[in-house]
């Protein structure tokens, strides 16, 4: 890992705000033609991250390369190759979002008109609106648009669906399906763990401003667990000494458990050993493994090292 | 649901975002006034000094026109001249920004939505923000009147003026509760309240300078007018006062009955599509700060072109009308050195000069105003670097100001020259404008300077501008050392036409401010954004 090419190249990241200590020691890989999830609560550093990557503020200690280049000092060079779209859009209310989408294009170094067009149609988005009368759901469709319309190599998409409806969130991932085709690499930092799910190859969770989980979301299913029902042809014996099997609950000849993907081989042959009549299994979700990252040591992980007298 | 439910509620989440703007404005309008009428006193000890000071005051269209006309010779009349014009019009821009900043300025962004959502009646957000501008003028007044009379004026007069204060605030609230209802931008529904208040003044400007003896029926179309025409320390007229009232009351009806018909969020003057493509000229900073800025740079420019034309065309009579010498002395005290025109010209000339300071001022302000919401983020995220998105602000507050400035002067040269029939005078008045370019640009480099070192700050460079005008209107008066005088920009402006032009100084400004742009450039460099 690490090669100097790599889209996103961040070691040891610091990041303080005051006393707030918003990134600690973060790393973060992000491969060319990658789709890759940020993940992470309300306050984990996500934003933080993106700013520090665009050269909006300036890292305490670390490393960070983005595009080859260093975000602080090459920032106008960079930018050219990429195009980000904020996870709260304010524009300017006098400007309709046609207007907008072409400034923000233009300033990037162009943008195609035929995707233009073919993206206000998509989103359903009326141009001729000033950013005054839109929603917050509308000023965030006329960011996205400006940004996928840009010719660009690298997408930094903060929480982008955050205010659209389902129908358009659905637009949103088959466009980033279509950059994911053209090869582009996009960041996509968000909430929504089905949208990571149906979208990103690579996840990163981030918790505190250090990374909880990384890796290919195939990698990281392993540490996921499956929920098994099984009725059996008997009552089964030694299931609970297998590795990997949680909360086993035997009622007669049936069965319910939770095994550790990775150990789901060894319980599967021990369950057709004793004859296995019917077997529903419930597939690992990215929210489970979000859920138990959080869930295990807390929200605050200093409070359990300082106990209150 | 009862429409005004919640208001209390609202009123002390004003209060408390205001907790410290609130008391400091208090403050000064209190202490200004105190300062004014006790210096006064001791410029103008004996009944026949003031009855001199009234007749040259009087006798000067000029003075008239900005301050208005003093009835009767007692020193509470003399010596508060300036604040029933000049201070009734601060209070009046007081009031109606304090409504507009409770009620359309939070409109616009987002945050009364949040409000309406919870127990608040439709109109409690407007009638929150109303009770907070009359509350304001109100204790405005009445600490006014309290310190008027323990500086020893009569009770009666004290009271009068107090009232008249207060009156004008209840009036300009109601002005700036209507406007509010008009647009959908907060900027512009201040722009509205703004007009009608340089209109306002305007008015009783003409009507001071075309009656004989008195203020003739222009001054009474106007609510400046009125407060002045109560005429406190000069047998007070108590029932002008129900005249403000009145207007402050209908005005307010007008406001509620707007407020009833529209939607959250929406205003009367309904916005209308616009391109669906951004033209050629919006595709760099500087078109995108083109765009933003030019409305208020050419309603500026307009404002400023009227008023240049009525400073000079009425600067012709200030030679021939003035014939007893101590008007002649007050005059040439108060500015220039050689013509009476000359001099008037010069001190009109630096009026303007301060007022299109703050035209920059606000222009440079726009980068804080961009940067808080992020916008500058989304800027800065293309291939946009950080000096050129500043120099695009900077640039077109730096030219604006100076292309007011060069048109007010030319307006104001036009307008002298038409009365007195010679084309040659409009050079030396248009040079007269230029040379207050270079302190209006200092103003702006501090705004610079402030935010790219501590932007958190800038706003509380308006604070420092109104300090520089105090100390140019009244740090004479309190014999302040020079040196204290010295600290504004604006005393450093050569008076022309009439006194010489000294190079060195105004190198000296531009000088300032370019370190000053130069500083904020590199200190927005170096800090984080955001």
């Amino acid at each position: 890992m690490g090669g100097v090419s790599e889209p996103i190249s961040i070691t040891g990241l610091e990041k303080s705000f005051g006393r707030t200590r918003a990134l600690d020691g973060l790393d973060l890989e992000v491969s060319q033609g990658q789709v890759h999830g940020y993940l992470g609560p309300n306050g984990a550093g996500k934003t933080t991250t993106i700013r520090i990557l665009l050269g909006l503020i300036r890292a305490d200690a670390g490393s960070v390369r983005l595009l080859g280049g260093d975000p602080w000092a090459e920032g106008v060079a960079l930018h050219r190759r990429l195009a980000y779209v904020p996870g709260e859009v304010n524009l300017w209310p006098t400007l309709t979002g046609g207007e907008v989408i072409d400034l923000l294009g233009r300033l990037r170094g162009g943008e195609d008109p035929r995707r233009r067009a073919d993206l206000l149609e998509r989103f359903e988005l009326d141009p001729t609106k000033k950013v005054r009368s839109y929603s917050k759901g509308n000023r965030q469709k006329v960011a996205v648009v400006a940004a996928l319309a840009s010719d660009v190599e690298l997408l930094l998409l903060d929480e982008p669906t955050a205010g659209l409806d389902p129908l358009m969130a659905e637009v949103f991932r088959e466009c980033i399906e279509e950059e994911r085709r053209s090869g582009r690499t996009v960041l996509l930092s968000s909430h929504t763990l089905a949208e990571v799910d149906a979208l990103c190859d690579h996840v990163t969770i981030i918790r505190n401003g250090r990374v909880a989980e990384t890796g290919a979301l195939s990698n990281l299913r392993h540490l996921t667990r499956t929920s098994i029902m099984a009725e059996l042809a008997a009552a089964p014996i030694g299931l609970a000494d297998l590795p990997g099997v949680h909360d086993l609950r035997v009622e007669g000849s049936t069965v319910h458990c939770q095994v550790d993907t990775g150990e789901l081989a060894g319980l599967l042959s021990r369950l057709a050993s004793v004859g296995v009549h019917s077997l529903v299994s419930q597939p690992p979700t990215l929210e489970e493994l979000f859920l138990r990252l959080y869930a295990d040591d807390g929200p605050d992980e200093g409070s359990a090292s300082h106990p209150q007298p | 649901m009862n429409p005004f439910v919640g208001t209390g509620s609202l009123i002390r989440l004003a209060l408390r975002r205001d907790r410290i703007l609130l008391p400091a404005w208090i403050a000064t309008f209190v202490v200004m006034v105190t300062f004014s009428a006790s210096a006064t006193s001791d410029l103008y000890p004996t009944a026949a000094s003031r009855i001199q000071a009234v007749a040259s005051m009087n006798g000067t269209p000029a003075l008239v026109a900005f301050y208005g006309r003093i009835y009767g010779s007692s020193l509470g009349a003399l010596s508060l001249i300036k604040m029933s014009g000049i201070g009734a019009a601060l209070l009046a821009l007081l009031a109606f920004m304090l409504v507009v900043r409770h009620t359309r300025a939070e409109e616009e962004a987002g945050r009364l939505e949040l409000l309406g959502a919870t127990v608040v009646g439709r109109f409690a957000s407007l009638s929150a923000a109303a009770w907070v501008g009359v509350g304001t003028s109100l204790v405005i007044g009445v600490l006014s009147a309290l310190g008027l009379i323990a500086t020893g004026l009569p009770v009666g007069g004290s009271v009068a003026f107090g009232l008249a204060w207060a009156a004008t605030g209840c009036a300009f609230t109601a002005v700036g509760a209507f406007s509010a209802q008009l647009t959908a931008g907060g900027r512009a529904a201040t722009g509205i309240a703004a007009s009608f208040l340089g209109l306002a003044y305007i008015l009783r400007a003409i009507g001071d300078t075309t009656g004989h003896h008195a203020a003739s029926w222009v001054s009474w179309l106007s609510p400046i007018g009125w407060s002045q025409q109560v005429r406190p320390f000069a047998q007070e007229r108590w029932p002008v006062l129900l005249l403000l009232v009145a207007f402050a009351i209908a005005v307010g009806i007008g406001a509620y009955a707007l407020a009833g018909r529209r939607d959250l969020g929406a205003g009367l003057l309904a916005d209308r599509p616009g391109s669906a493509v951004a033209n050629a000229g919006l595709s760099s900073p500087l078109g995108l700060a083109w765009r933003l800025q030019r409305g208020t740079l050419l309603a500026w420019t307009a404002a400023v072109m009227l008023l240049g034309a009525i400073v000079g065309s009425i600067a012709s009579n200030v030679g021939g009308i003035i014939d007893s010498p101590q008007a002649k002395d007050f005059i040439t005290k108060l500015g220039g050195t050689r013509v009476l025109t000359d001099a008037y010209l010069a001190l009109e000339l630096g009026m303007l000069g301060s007022i299109v300071a703050i035209y920059g001022m606000q222009a440079a302000m726009r980068l804080r105003s961009e940067e808080v919401p992020w916008r500058t983020d989304l800027m800065l995220s293309t291939a946009t670097g950080r000096a050129r998105w500043l120099a695009s602000h900077v640039s077109l507050a730096v030219v604006g100001t100076a292309g007011v400035l060069l048109l007010g002067g030319l307006a104001s040269g036009a307008g002298y020259a038409a009365v007195v029939g010679d084309a040659a005078v409009v050079g030396r008045v248009v040079a007269g404008a230029a040379v207050q370019i270079p302190a209006a640009c200092v103003m702006i480099g501090i705004v610079v300077a402030t935010f790219g070192l501590a932007p958190r700050a800038a706003s509380a460079t308006w604070g420092l501008l109104i300090a520089f005008l105090l100390l140019g209107e009244f740090g004479s008066l309190f014999n302040l050392p020079q040196w204290v005088m010295d600290l504004s920009p604006f005393a450093h402006t050569p008076r022309i036409p009439g006194g010489q032009v000294e190079a060195l100084p105004l190198l000296v400004l531009t000088t300032v401010a370019a370190v000053l742009i130069a500083a904020g450039i590199a200190g927005f460099r170096r800090r984080d954004v955001g």
